[in-house]
């Protein structure tokens, strides 16, 4: 049998890359919520600090910030599991369904981000179904994220 | 100049072709054939003021006027208004943009080159080329078609107003208890329905031209393909010494408004303020998402380049260690 590559206590990534994950997502999120006229109406960009929340451009913008980051981090994160952790590793099942949600999540922004470019123009209900699918997934994944929390799941669990 | 009938027509009818074709739902943008946009050139120094316009847009778009259902639902928590308009004075109201008034006549007296100028000027939605509005919805109601039109699904809309909120000009008008939202969570969620100029797409589709521009009886507005408006419109601020508004405003808009006068002066001079669009320079709203989208298809890219330098460097330190343990 080969030797790993990496000893199981030296996953550097383990260190950094689930903070600023947790950080981009919740900021995704949060951004995301905020695309709705929600936060001024139920007072929440009223509190102190969280007026920014309805600014629709500053949380587009935010929005747009942070998908930058996750698709680096999930660009990151793809590599990096293929090369050194996969003989390792598998990925639980928790992580699958989250990791086909985060797809969903992806490939929908993807062609929100197609939408709002000049000259490009979707069909209606292909418009609705990429927005109301977007925010879905969203929502899916955030329960699923719950469910691995409350059921202490992580995403890797060594290979037996 | 180049807009004749037959050029119009044969616009509208492939645009109207378009119209049908993108309700496949599939991304339109896909498809090789591309639609000339419309846009409409409004020379200020023809109108005169006669609202001739204003009555043509609101017969022609009187079946699409907000009938809303009342009582109107008790809406939580109490900061959010009703918007009504829909009474015998709000229904009637014709000096400023309400849900049953898409188009009305600024009027505006200025003095350029030691002359006191009145002009009258119609104002309605400016149709951006790449409409903030219609971006931002979250729920696609707002959308902008093939030709240009920028449009607000009213079966669709919820009423939150951001359209209104994202919109430089502030164009689209609430009208409270219509529309979908009444059939959610009317308490909690919506708050009507947003209505605004839709350039008579309808007609469009059927080769007919918009209401105000057929019923306007000094031709202030001609419509055709894009680029041939706005040679028009420079070919006449050259000979004429002529001001335009629209070009560049946001990014670029389908109406291109000639003045004799800076619209710096007539914004200055100007009525603004709810449901009265001012005349300022504006700047491209959505500049920023046209050039983070550039970053995005560079970030998984460089996600790439450093888990492939966190790669090599873990499988050297690898082969180091295994040398040393030989």
């Amino acid at each position: 049998m080969s030797r790993p590559i990496l000893p199981n206590k030296t996953i550097a990534e383990q260190v950094w890359i689930k903070p600023v994950y947790i950080l981009i997502f919740l900021l995704m999120g949060l951004t995301g919520f905020a695309q709705m006229p929600i936060f001024k109406r139920y007072y929440i960009a009223d509190i102190p600090g969280l007026g920014w929340l309805d600014q629709y451009y500053v949380t587009h913008t935010i929005h747009y910030l942070g998908a930058i980051a996750l698709l680096a981090l999930i660009a990151y994160g793809l590599v990096t599991y293929w090369a050194l952790l996969r003989k390792q590793y598998r990925l639980t099942v928790l992580a699958w369904i989250r990791v086909a949600l985060l797809a969903g999540i992806v490939g929908t922004g993807i062609f929100r981000v197609l939408k709002n470019l000049p000259d490009v123009v979707f069909s209606p209900g292909f418009t609705m179904f990429i927005d109301i699918a977007h925010l879905g997934f969203m929502m899916a994944y955030l329960v699923m994220a719950g469910v691995a929390l409350v059921a202490k799941k992580r995403w890797l669990t060594a290979k037996v | 100049m180049s807009l004749s009938r037959r050029t119009f027509l044969k616009t509208g009818v492939a645009a109207a072709c378009a119209a049908c074709a993108s309700q496949v739902p599939k991304p339109a943008s896909a498809e090789p054939r591309k639609v000339q946009e419309l846009a409409t050139l409004i020379d200020i120094r023809k109108c005169i003021g006669c609202e001739a316009c204003v009555e043509a847009c609101r017969d022609a778009n009187a079946d699409k006027y907000p009938d809303p259902r009342k009582p109107y639902p008790k809406m939580y928590p109490s900061r959010v208004k009703v918007e009504d308009w829909s009474d015998p004075e709000g229904r009637e109201t014709r000096d400023r943009l309400t849900p049953y008034n898409w188009l009305f006549i600024q009027e505006v007296t200025v003095t350029h080159n030691g002359e006191e100028i009145t002009m009258t000027i119609p104002r309605r939605c400016m149709h951006c080329q790449n409409p903030p509005c219609a971006d931002l919805c979250p729920w696609g109601s707002a959308r902008k078609l093939k030709n240009g039109i920028t449009v607000i699904d009213a079966d669709l809309c919820l009423g939150g107003a951001k359209c209104k909120s994202v919109c430089p000009w502030d164009v689209p008008q609430r009208q409270t208890g219509v529309g979908m939202y009444l059939d959610l969570l009317p308490a909690f969620a919506g708050n009507g329905v947003m209505y605004k100029c839709d350039r008579c797409y309808n007609r469009i589709a059927e080769g007919e031209l918009p209401a105000c521009i057929e019923e306007c009886p000094e031709q202030v507005q001609t419509i055709g393909p894009r680029d041939e408006i706005l040679r028009e419109a420079h070919r006449l601020a050259e000979s004429e010494d002529l001001y335009i508004y629209g070009e560049h405003e946001n990014g670029g808009t389908n109406t291109i408004y000639l003045s004799p006068v800076p619209f710096e002066l007539i914004n200055q001079a100007i009525q603004q303020g709810e449901g009265k669009p001012h005349m300022n320079a504006v700047a491209d709203q959505m500049a920023h998402a046209d050039n983070l989208a550039k970053a995005m298809v560079i970030a998984p890219i460089a996600g790439v380049a450093a888990a492939v330098g966190r790669v090599y460097k873990a499988i050297k330190t690898s082969e180091e260690k295994q040398e040393v343990t030989r």
